[in-house]
């Protein structure tokens, strides 16, 4: 375990010391002290090395991750993991908006809540979220599944595309062309895959599922009111 | 755009340290703040009849003395001040309209940045942490206050164009963000009696909650009249002479953290900013929902 | 008596009126042609390129060449240089361009592979740059420029951070002049099994985009994110910050304090591959103006020649390249340009231009995806029209014949780098350009508004 004080050293000196990682590295435990906010920490990562940050970062933690595994015991301001590409990054507590915005693989799970924008423009990441998210959340989302084992805020799914939302809480309005489906055993599976992924003991069928109308996939003058 | 942070101290034995930690605060946020900065302290209330003002004048050697001697000589009352860098904390026993009545009056070119029983308002262009060494800040001692640092979006870099702005007794306002119907709000205000200095959208914001105030409102109902009225994006900090408030605009795009211990309560546009907080690891941290009225308060 | 049918002058008599019409200039043809479209589709307008309508340009600035107080440079023995360095403010490894004329961003997607090909190959011979688009950064362009400026923008079609490491340098793009506010569009035509796949979207559909950038709003919030791609590419590559030319002033002055390396600013001339008509004519200024504005906020933070400011929309000729470095750009971008001498509307396959509704030199149809000569199609037997090598010659030649025109003027006007001309070098022949130019009206020391 290689222990980084970021009292001592600063975040460009971490990100490129695990950046000039060789593909072969037995450097794969490490450990982040005194984050203090900072932004922009552990970005663009591309082994399968672990990180623990211990403590509260700022914006961009994660940021287009790759094949690391990243553990944040604190909160995570705006941003977390941001098109992330694979692997996984979780958060004990809370994450700040856009979280996972416009990932493409991997998955993102946020043991609290995630503020608004979760999942925004997602396109293919899977998040698992243990609290409630936000207004707009999955705006725009492309492809990938948001879990939400709490409640979701106004406009879920605005102008989604093919992503799948799941929602155990209430739901306090839907955006536009997303509507509710139905929960069938594929997606129950899947659901369960997610939920032990995230290490969260839920109840499959408590969840309600969430996609697209797919009313907009074609512009036409009837659904103007949407825009 | 900018960074918006705020302090409110709910154990007085932290008073002491309050501008130290408010400066470290503001230091933290240069990068997306770096053309000016501004804080307004709550501190060493005035006793009741006096008033306390905030003076700049934009030339450094400004007889502040004379004006003292001046205002004391022509009012009849007790006079008193402290210069600190570009401004001067001016102390009269006499009622707040008296005070400001005089100062237009006589010395119009003096521009009163805040006025109250408690308030002090300082702001400068330059780097944060250059402005709050000026401001001899970390040795400042209060009960709460409010601080921004300042990248200006459309109006011009000066002292006058800075945060906070006042917008009435013991009141200012700092924001991040942009507004968008600035320009015909001012003039709608304008047509009811309040006066702008600059063309920048925050004074107008300002403006608009002192009319509010001034028609009666709450600042809640004042606060909650702006989510209607004032159209753009913000995160909005209202500091009032017993606490202060916080408000993000629907959208909530702009960024706003919140922190809590049983010696504080601090909001920041980053978390950087309060990380180092006394207890600051251990603090209860979350964000304001949009469109909701936050506010704190001694009683 | 037989009664006079003389009808009483009307002062909006124009080509129709020869057979005694009597025409409307607020309401021409055009015009009623428009509101009856609008009145069958209930939807707006949607096309490609940029602003038609007439504009203060370039066209109306003029260059001051030798005389007894000044003397021109030899052709050929004398040296007029052309070399631009884009970058340099943070970036390890700033970008080296041959010339000052880069390639803009226009979408694989938008364009044919064969297109964005061809343009590579050009910029590569000439020592200048392409620029990916909204759907991120394809192996054949990537192959064929030697030098790939890779844009970030809100939708995040096909980011990725693979193609952020093996770019030269990263356009984050907060507008485009054709128009700033809006986001990309493709229409369904277009968006085939490959498109589809490079956007994570579903095949055939009318794409969506946003318009603000998922993860951060306000110059403040760009600070950090241009942080975040700096620290990613360990801060080796240039950031450019593109904005459409709007509130101008303000966003140079933004951009440099966002930390950006580079601005790109894209007056309302700049073209699309799909947006709302009333979106490319009403918004926005023009590139004559949005220049002066930026150069000045540049001199105003004593950042100019120390942030690089490359400018586009509607640079057609080696004059008007001539002109912008004239009035202090760094370089130009060229967009549509660029596809006219791929072959976008060339005199060739009339039919297929009719069947349009249009004709060679008045075709701006790129959103429907049938464009004639395979520039901005997806179909396989149109994109066969446009054979990458022979593109590629087309547009070297153009570029060339751009830098010669250039240095042609610059030597005339005794300057031996092309960057040294400057705006005392110009004069303007309308009041609208002296003024929006800051440059005199020609034979007169005035300025309008100074």
């Amino acid at each position: 375990m290689i222990e980084i004080d970021l009292d001592e050293v600063d975040v460009r000196a971490i990100n490129d010391r695990l950046h000039k990682l060789p593909p072969d590295t037995n450097e794969r435990l490490w450990r982040i002290v005194n984050p203090k906010g900072a932004h922009a920490l552990a970005v663009g990562l591309d082994r399968p090395i672990e990180i623990e940050i211990a403590g509260h970062v700022g914006y961009y933690c994660a940021g287009m991750n790759k094949a690391a595994t990243i553990t944040i015991k604190g909160h995570a301001g705006p941003g977390l993991a941001e098109n992330i590409v694979s692997g996984t990054v979780r958060v004990s507590g809370n994450a700040s908006q856009s979280a996972a915005a416009s990932g493409r693989g991997g998955l993102v799970v946020i043991q609290g809540d995630a503020s608004s924008r979760c999942g925004i423009s997602m396109k293919g990441v899977d998040i698992v979220v243990g609290g409630s998210v936000g207004h707009m959340s999955a705006f725009m989302a492309q492809a990938g599944h948001l879990v939400v084992c709490g409640d979701a805020g106004p406009h879920l799914g605005d102008s989604i595309y093919e992503a799948a939302i799941f929602v155990r809480g209430k739901v306090a309005s839907l955006g536009s062309d997303c509507i509710e489906k139905e929960l069938t055993q594929k997606h129950r599976t899947k659901l369960s895959q997610l939920l032990e992924s995230a290490n969260i003991d839920a109840d499959v069928a408590e969840f309600r599922r969430y996609g697209s109308a797919r009313k907009l996939y074609n512009f036409k003058v009837d659904h103007a009111a949407q825009y | 755009m900018c960074g918006i942070v705020g302090l409110y101290l709910k154990n007085p034995a932290l008073e002491p340290s309050l501008g130290r930690h408010l400066s470290a605060m503001l230091a933290s946020l240069g990068d997306r703040g770096p053309d000016s900065a501004g804080f307004a302290i709550y501190r060493d209330p005035v006793p009741e009849g006096a008033v306390k003002l905030t003076l700049f004048h934009s030339d450094e050697d400004y007889d502040w003395a004379e004006l003292t001697r001046a205002m004391a000589a022509s009012l009849g009352v007790e006079i008193k001040g402290t210069p600190r860098a570009s401004h001067f904390v001016l102390i009269a026993a006499t009622a707040t309209e008296t005070a400001r009545r005089w100062i237009a009056l006589h010395r119009p070119d003096v521009r009163i940045m805040g006025i109250g029983q408690t308030i002090e308002l300082y702001k400068e262009k330059g780097l944060p942490a250059e402005v709050v060494r000026r401001f001899k800040l970390d040795g400042f001692s209060g009960s709460h206050a409010l601080g921004h640092t300042r990248m200006a979006t459309e109006s011009a870099v000066t002292t006058q164009h800075s945060h906070p702005f006042s917008t009435g007794l013991d009141l200012c306002l700092v924001h991040n963000g942009s507004l968008s119907n600035h320009n015909r709000l001012r003039q709608w205000l304008n047509r009811r009696g309040v006066e702008f200095q600059t063309d920048n959208d925050t004074e107008v914001a300002a403006g608009y909650f002192t009319y509010r105030l001034s028609q009666g409102a709450s600042l809640a109902e004042a606060l909650e009249a702006g989510l209607v009225d004032l159209d753009g994006f913000y995160t909005f900090a209202i500091g009032t002479r017993d606490g202060f408030a916080v408000l993000r605009d629907s959208i909530a795009c702009k960024p706003a953290v919140l922190a809590e211990t049983d010696d504080w309560v601090a909001m920041a546009s980053e978390y950087r900013a309060i990380a180092h907080l006394p207890g600051a690891d251990s603090a209860a941290i979350w964000e304001p929902a949009p469109a909701t009225v936050y506010s704190w308060t001694k009683h | 008596m037989p009664r006079s049918t003389k009808r009483p002058a009307n002062p909006a008599r124009s080509a129709g009126d020869s057979a005694g019409l009597s025409a409307s200039a607020g309401f021409p043809p055009a015009v009623i042609a428009e509101i009856q479209r609008a009145a069958r589709e209930g939807l707006y307008e949607i096309r490609g390129l940029g602003a038609k309508r007439h504009l203060p340009t370039f066209d109306d600035l003029l260059l001051l060449g030798a005389s007894i107080s000044r003397y021109p440079l030899e052709g050929y023995r004398e040296k007029c240089a052309t070399d631009v360095v884009i970058g340099a403010r943070f970036a390890r490894k700033p970008i080296e361009l041959k010339i000052p004329i880069t390639i803009a961003g226009m979408s694989f997607g938008a364009l044919s592979a064969n297109a964005k090909e061809a343009l590579g190959r050009a910029a590569s011979e000439m020592g200048t740059s392409t620029t990916t688009g909204d759907g991120g950064m394809t192996e054949e362009e990537r192959r064929a420029s030697d030098i790939l400026v890779y844009q970030v923008l809100p939708s995040r079609y096909g980011l990725n951070p693979d193609d952020l490491r093996r770019c030269d340098a990263i356009e984050v793009v907060v507008g485009q002049g054709a128009k700033p506010g809006g986001g990309g569009m493709l229409l369904g035509l277009k968006v085939t099994e490959r498109v589809a796949a490079m956007r994570t979207l579903p095949v055939g559909i009318d794409q969506r985009s946003a318009c603000r950038h998922p993860d951060w709003t306000g110059p403040d919030d760009l600070e950090i994110k241009i942080r975040e791609l700096r620290e990613i590419t360990d801060w080796e590559k240039p950031i450019y910050v593109k904005v459409g030319a709007t509130r101008v002033k303000y966003d140079v002055a933004l951009a440099v304090k966002s930390g950006a390396d580079a601005i790109v600013v894209d007056g309302m001339q700049g073209g699309t591959g799909a947006t709302q008509d009333v979106f490319i004519e009403h918004v926005g200024i023009p590139t004559l103006p949005a220049v002066r504005q930026a150069v000045e906020s540049l001199q105003e933070l004593d950042m100019h020649r120390k942030v690089q400011l490359i400018v586009s929309g509607g640079i057609r000729s080696g004059a008007d390249v001539a002109k912008a470095l004239a009035l202090g750009a760094d370089a130009v971008a060229i967009g549509t340009a660029a596809l006219i001498a791929l072959n976008c509307n060339a005199p060739l396959f009339d039919a297929d231009y009719a069947k349009l509704g249009t004709a060679p030199g008045y075709c701006h149809h790129c959103q429907t995806g049938r464009c004639p000569v395979g520039v901005a199609t997806q179909d396989p037997v149109l994109e066969a029209r446009l054979d990458p090598a022979l593109a590629a010659k087309r547009v070297r030649n153009y570029l060339t014949t751009m830098v010669l025109e250039a240095q042609t003027l610059a030597r005339a006007c005794g300057k031996s780098h092309l960057l040294n001309l400057e705006p005392e070098d110009l004069v303007a022949l309308t009041v609208e350009a002296a003024a929006m130019a800051g440059v005199p009206l020609a034979g007169t020391n005035w300025i309008p508004g100074r």
